[in-house]
């Protein structure tokens, strides 16, 4: 059973068509990147999901449940956290989380354990008595954290959840959310392609309301993979690098071959003759290699160009 | 469990926000002024120029004029109260984002509402009965006792007269998306209330009503007006329920 599946589900706010058919199956225990520009239906998605909008058409399941049929289920199994989560500035994290704990029904012996478990993985347990209303963004941040995971969900959704952190305190909720990997579902919206690439193993990428593409992450960069290598040589090495330039456009398997300074890019047709020949060529030329790679894509040259090619259509 | 869970909130709310201390306050500080207006306005009056004159004009002050005073004063500040402190309760959660944080989880929204109006009846309910008291204790201190059993009636109608405004400004409240807007709405409410009570012939059957009602009892007169009751319950269930239905169909 998918953790969350989605069919051809639509959002239309007036005339803007946010989600335009959406179609999404994330498997459990994964920790899913769902990638896509600003107005691409990240947030509508999730909204929906967690039970804030209504779809204007399509179905959608959590964990097994449609969310329009029996809503108050779901909510017992999600967890949720927005961008920018909002508290009661009265409260202490301690009380907010007690009261969250109330909601979910656990017993007062369970909530007392639980409370002071999330505090400590959140690294919220020193300031556990202070006001809310005093806390800076990433304190907020990890307290929301702390409160999505309180019923122990089965799937957390995390909407642009760590965007707006400053460095130190992104690197520490994506290391509790790495933590999380094999415990429960993670669908975790974001533009920023290298907390995906740092934590998510499934990605997803939606562009104008529609998923372009779903895959695991190594099989969507090995799917997207340019063929191609780069050099890099010694100084005083320019003159043997051209040289060697102008034998590689000879060869059937080269399809171009560029020289910046002392580097070399070569893109080629038959990636298994490259690995074979193309060392020995150059050591044949008489170079002197500092550096030799196969290049492997970024996630974000594979996400320009797929949200590019999304854009045309 | 979860009600309580989400009137416990509330409650909480109430107290460290200090609302509960300043309605607490404001009433009771009406409940014991009524009877010393009553009582001493003529003694006031003696003290400006020319005041002796005028003050043979005024009757002899009784526990009545106390009475009087008294559903004058928390009619106008219990409405004015239920206006400010609700027209928040629910826009406000909106537009800070609280309202979605809690209704993803298994908070049903309709749980949500009632245990807002919940509380907020009950701090009316804590609050009147606090400012009756002390209203009473004045009165027995300045004019003698007064009926305690039609005191109670009183302060009950009242209650009833005040979560008329409290319902309807709950209802204004969900239904738009800031509080400023709310109790703009609620203020347009309240003004077409006070219009239609005052056609003759229909206002006996509005909620303004049942101070009346109060009033008359306390008088020793024996005229009950049940329908202006049962329509100001009315107002309240359909409020409440038209409150639901919206609140239901809402996005966050």
């Amino acid at each position: 059973m998918a953790a969350i599946r989605v069919e051809g589900l639509q959002k239309l706010y007036g005339p803007v068509r946010a989600l335009d058919g959406l179609d999404l199956t994330v498997e459990p225990g994964t920790v899913f990147g769902f990638l896509g520009p600003n107005g691409a239906g990240k947030t509508t998605t999730i909204r929906i999901l967690v039970g804030l909008a209504h779809a204007s058409e399509g179905r959608a399941w959590v964990t097994g449940t449609e969310i329009t049929t029996d809503g108050h289920e779901v909510a017992r199994r999600i967890g949720y956290l927005p961008e920018e989560p909002a508290f009661y500035p009265w409260m202490t994290p301690r009380e907010f989380l007690d009261h969250v704990g109330r909601v979910f029904e656990l017993s007062t012996h369970e909530r007392a354990a639980r409370v002071n478990e999330l505090l400590d993985l959140v690294g919220l347990a020193d300031v556990g008595k202070r006001r809310i209303g005093g806390f800076s963004r990433g304190m907020r941040q990890r307290l929301g954290l702390a409160q999505a995971l309180i019923n122990r969900p089965e799937v957390l959704f995390l909407d642009e959840a760590v965007s707006a952190l400053d460095p130190a305190g992104r690197k520490e909720v994506l290391e509790l959310i790495e933590r999380l990997r094999g415990q429960c579902t993670v669908f975790m919206s974001t533009h920023i392609l290298a907390d995906v690439e740092r934590v998510c193993g499934t990605i997803g990428i939606i562009a104008r309301g529609r998923l372009v593409t779903q895959a695991p992450r190594e099989a969507l960069l090995a799917k997207y993979a340019i063929p191609a290598f780069e050099v890099e040589t010694e100084s005083g090495f320019e003159a043997p690098l051209n040289g060697w330039a102008e034998v590689l456009r000879q060869k059937s398997w080269v399809q171009s071959v560029s020289i910046d300074g002392l580097t070399g890019r070569i893109i080629v047709h038959e990636i298994e003759t490259a690995k074979r020949e193309l060392l020995p060529s150059a050591v044949q030329a008489g170079l002197v290699l500092t550096r030799y790679e196969m290049l492997r894509p970024s996630l974000e040259e594979v996400f320009l160009r797929l949200v590019g090619e999304g854009r045309k259509t | 469990m979860i009600f309580l869970a989400s009137l416990r909130k509330e409650l909480l709310e109430q107290w460290r926000t200090y609302r509960l201390l300043a309605v607490g306050v404001i009433l009771v500080v009406f409940g014991l002024l009524s009877p010393l207006i009553a009582k001493y306005t003529p003694e006031i009056i003696k003290l400006i120029p020319n005041g002796e004159a005028l003050s043979h004009l005024i009757p002899t002050p009784k526990a009545m004029d106390a009475v009087t005073q008294y559903i004058k004063n928390i009619g106008q500040f219990g409405v004015i109260l239920a206006l400010l402190l609700t027209m928040g309760a629910v826009a406000q959660e909106k537009e800070k984002g609280t309202a979605a944080m809690m209704l993803v989880k298994p908070l049903p929204r309709v749980t949500f509402l009632v245990a807002k109006f919940t509380a907020l009846a009950l701090m009316f309910a804590v609050t009147i009965a606090i400012a009756g008291a002390a209203c009473y204790y004045y009165t027995w201190l300045l004019f003698g006792a007064l009926d305690a059993p039609h005191w109670l009636a009183l302060n009950g109608l009242m209650l009833v007269y005040v979560l008329v405004y409290v319902a309807l400004t709950l209802f204004c409240s969900v239904v738009t998306k800031s509080q400023a807007a709310a109790g703009g709405l609620a203020l347009g409410l309240l003004f077409i209330l006070g219009l239609t009570g005052s056609i003759p012939g229909l206002g006996e059957y509005l909620p303004g009503q049942l101070l009346a009602w109060g009033g008359g009892l306390m008088a020793g007169q024996g005229e009950a007006f049940w329908p202006a009751l049962w329509v100001s319950v009315g107002i309240i269930v359909v409020a409440l329920m038209g409150a639901r239905f919206i609140f239901e169909r809402q996005e966050l």
